[in-house]
């Protein structure tokens, strides 16, 4: 690694810690591949972004300013997700009073924080990945990242660089999963509504992998999936553009 | 329909299960998403009309009172009155008054939202006035004794052969071998029953989509023409709208009109835009003798200088619902009064108290898709999130997930702890999968469980993992 490579701290998100750490270590070789330094500060948990949403700003506050200090002093801030991210650039500076210090700490935090995929294009201009990973897949936007961050293109434009993976467009690819933290479980009906649309349009594509930017959509959709018995597999993007197709698929053993 | 605030999930597993409705929403709603996709990508400037179109409410918003009191002088020199309603009994009465003036018996309404928040035929319906509405869809739910289950699709949740059965159990006068399987059909056999009520109509009542202060004209769009017949044909024409429909000048209101039903239905403009100002003036060839507006306020004020202020900037166009996943998997009812949709998420607190519709807001995985085709720029995600913070202030929400969220905050917030607890979690519900990667059912998590498997974690954390690795 050159001297002068970019210190990138991984924002691993709660999720991936707890449910899934192979994708923090595909998002690790994707951001070493593209030439960072990378680094995981000890004292992150998570965002904070379910009391922000449940209304509970004060512990949203408390969990933004442990973030803050956590990752002070890194060139960069990448989460494998785009929700998490989102609310770090989005929403953290609005957490605290205008002009203050800690808006200002806020505000800077925002400005080194990507989401993994576009991290990679827009920052470190990644191109195309040296990977294989043999699949028939379909591609879901999450929320956040499609509709606070922007990410489209990028993740398309790095799976079409992965040997062996086709991609075909499901309808209303950017149309919510159903997820929604802890919307699911407050509404499961609803949820399970929605959910039940999004797998028909990704079963209509002919798919046999389902990959999304967000682990928790994804859990949304494979617990679905494999309720359902589908056959189709659900795989974080950090995972199939780091050529990780020996860790089972997401609610799968093998 | 039930409006206390437990209301909600019982109306949401009723609409999850009622199949004519789950088909109504699945053939209609994307049909507006398309539409107002090639609407929006034929005019290039669209966004910047948003920013416009958002910038001249904001406007409006600051100076309220300013253009009120303008719109109410040039109302009355065009020979008009103006009834202000601090609240729906008022705007009730103001409107009973003026039928029982006249000696009205029937009244023809158009389309009007704010009719359905002072419930208008209900209070003239039992004070012997005949309200007949004479929007088709709002004609149909009339007909049902409904409310709008949409803004400007009233009758959305229904499929065609309801509507067939509820007209041929209503119009018992025409021939009962009529053919009413298919909508141009339907249309005909209400106009033939509407035609006859314009014109035995004492009191035309319509909405108003803008008022403009500078000419002190109402305007009204629709798509039927129906409009034009209730607020021509009989003597007295009341005008009924909120003080948020405001717009300075005409050429505000045009610059609106092109994002509005753009938004709506994808059409350019809507088949009819109807101006009216005042009543009938010498040499007139028609329009009615009396000219009234009710301007009803409803709690709107108070909104003004808050950090909902800019939910006043709603034309009503729809699109948020048309877009919301959530209306499309339960329908308009299931938000229990008015305004459904994410909009009415966002309204419905304000007007009746958090407190009654303590679910609205928190009905909504924050998506975004409302705020992305809003044509007046309304942050509705923001504000559902701060009527959460609302509720969360005032302990509305339910204990078990304000003590879980409580206690999953403080251990969030000591990470060594964090870190114990996280990798005995992932240890125990790993083991639990038993070698299947996922759990069919999980203690306290039947919410994900009754519908979803769920995957069950690798084994260790990405913590451990990391470290054992730097070792």
């Amino acid at each position: 690694m050159p001297p002068d490579a970019p210190r990138v701290a991984l924002f691993v998100t709660c999720l991936v810690d707890l449910f899934r750490p192979s994708v923090g270590f595909a998002a690790v070789k994707l951001l070493e591949d593209a030439g960072c330094r990378v680094e995981v500060p000890e004292a992150q948990t998570c965002c904070g972004q379910p009391a922000y949403n449940s209304g509970d700003k004060a512990d949203a506050r408390a969990l933004a300013r442990q973030v803050i200090a956590a990752f002070k002093g890194y060139d960069y801030v990448v989460a494998p997700s785009g929700s998490c991210g989102g609310m770090i650039i989005k929403h953290y500076p609005e957490l605290f009073e205008t002009g203050t210090a800690e808006q200002a700490a806020a505000q800077e935090l925002a400005a080194r924080t990507h989401e993994l995929v576009s991290f990679l294009t827009r920052v470190m201009g990644v191109g195309k990945v040296e990977a294989q990973f043999p699949a028939r897949a379909t591609y879901h936007d999450s929320c956040s990242g499609l509709r606070e961050l922007g990410v489209r293109d990028e993740p398309r434009q790095l799976l079409a660089s992965v040997a062996g993976l086709s991609l075909r467009e499901m309808t209303d690819s950017e149309v919510c999963c159903g997820f929604g933290g802890t919307f699911c479980v407050k509404y499961p009906g609803i949820s399970d509504k929605m959910l039940e649309k999004k797998l028909k349009h990704v079963q209509a594509t002919g798919a046999d992998t389902l990959i999304a930017g967000d682990l928790g959509c994804l859990m949304n959709m494979a617990g679905k999936l494999k309720r359902q018995g589908s056959f189709v597999k659900a795989r974080h993007v950090a995972e199939v553009l780091a050529g990780d197709y020996l860790t089972p698929p997401i609610a799968e053993a093998e | 329909m039930d409006m206390s605030g437990a209301a909600f999930p019982d109306n949401v597993s009723r609409a999850l299960a009622d199949g004519k409705l789950q088909y109504a929403m699945t053939e209609t709603g994307p049909r507006f998403i398309q539409k107002r996709a090639k609407a929006r990508e034929a005019l290039p400037e669209f966004d910047q009309l948003r920013d416009q179109a958002r910038d001249i409410k904001d406007h409006v918003l600051a100076n309220l009172d300013v253009y009120l009191e303008r719109y109410e002088a040039r109302v009355r020199a065009s020979g008009g009155q103006v009834h202000w309603a601090e609240t729906p009994d008022q705007a009730r009465a103001a409107i009973l008054g003026i039928c029982r003036k006249v000696k009205a018996r029937l009244v023809t309404k158009g389309k009007s939202m704010i009719s359905e928040e002072i419930d208008l035929n209900q209070h003239l319906a039992e004070n012997g006035v005949t309200p007949v509405e004479t929007d088709l869809g709002e004609y149909i739910i009339q007909l049902r004794n409904e409310r709008p289950s949409h803004i400007i699709a009233p009758a959305v949740h229904l499929t065609r052969d309801q509507v067939e059965a509820d007209f041929r159990k209503a119009h018992t006068h025409l021939d009962p071998n009529r053919d009413l399987t298919e909508i141009p059909s339907l249309v005909e056999e209400a106009r033939a029953v509407l035609r006859q009520k314009y014109l035995a109509a004492d009191v035309g009542v319509t909405g108003a989509n803008f008022l403009i202060a500078e000419t002190g004209t109402s305007i009204i769009v629709t798509n039927e023409g129906n409009g034009d017949l209730t607020q021509n044909l009989p003597r007295v024409h009341i005008v009924l709208a909120s003080i948020e429909k405001i717009v300075p000048t005409l050429e505000d209101a045009s610059t609106i009109l092109r994002v509005l039903a753009r938004s709506a239905t994808g059409q350019d403009f809507s088949n009819y835009t109807t101006l009216s100002t005042g009543p009938r003036r010498a040499g007139d060839l028609d329009g009615p003798d009396e000219y009234h507006v009710v301007i009803l306020d409803n709690g709107r004020v108070n909104v003004l200088g808050t950090e909902f202020q800019d939910m006043l900037r709603c034309i009503r166009c729809g699109a948020c619902l048309n877009h919301c996943p959530v209306y499309n998997a339960i329908g308009g009812h299931a938000y229990g009064w008015v305004y459904p949709g994410p909009i009415g998420a966002v309204v419905t607190p304000a007007l009746i108290g958090i407190e009654n519709a303590p679910h609205l807001p928190n009905a909504s995985t924050f998506c975004g898709r409302c705020e992305e085709v809003c044509p007046m720029r309304i942050p509705i995600p923001r504000m559902l999130r701060h009527w959460r913070e609302k509720e969360f202030e005032r302990h509305l929400q339910p204990a078990a997930m304000r003590w879980g969220l409580g206690l999953w905050a403080w251990v969030a917030r000591r990470p060594a702890l964090y870190r114990r607890a996280t990798a005995l979690a992932a240890r125990i519900l790993a083991n639990q999968g038993h070698g299947a990667g996922r759990l069919a059912s999980v203690p306290f998590a039947s919410g994900w469980t009754q519908n979803r498997d769920l995957p069950a974690p690798q084994g260790k954390t990405f913590h451990q993992l990391w470290k054992e690795r730097r070792r």
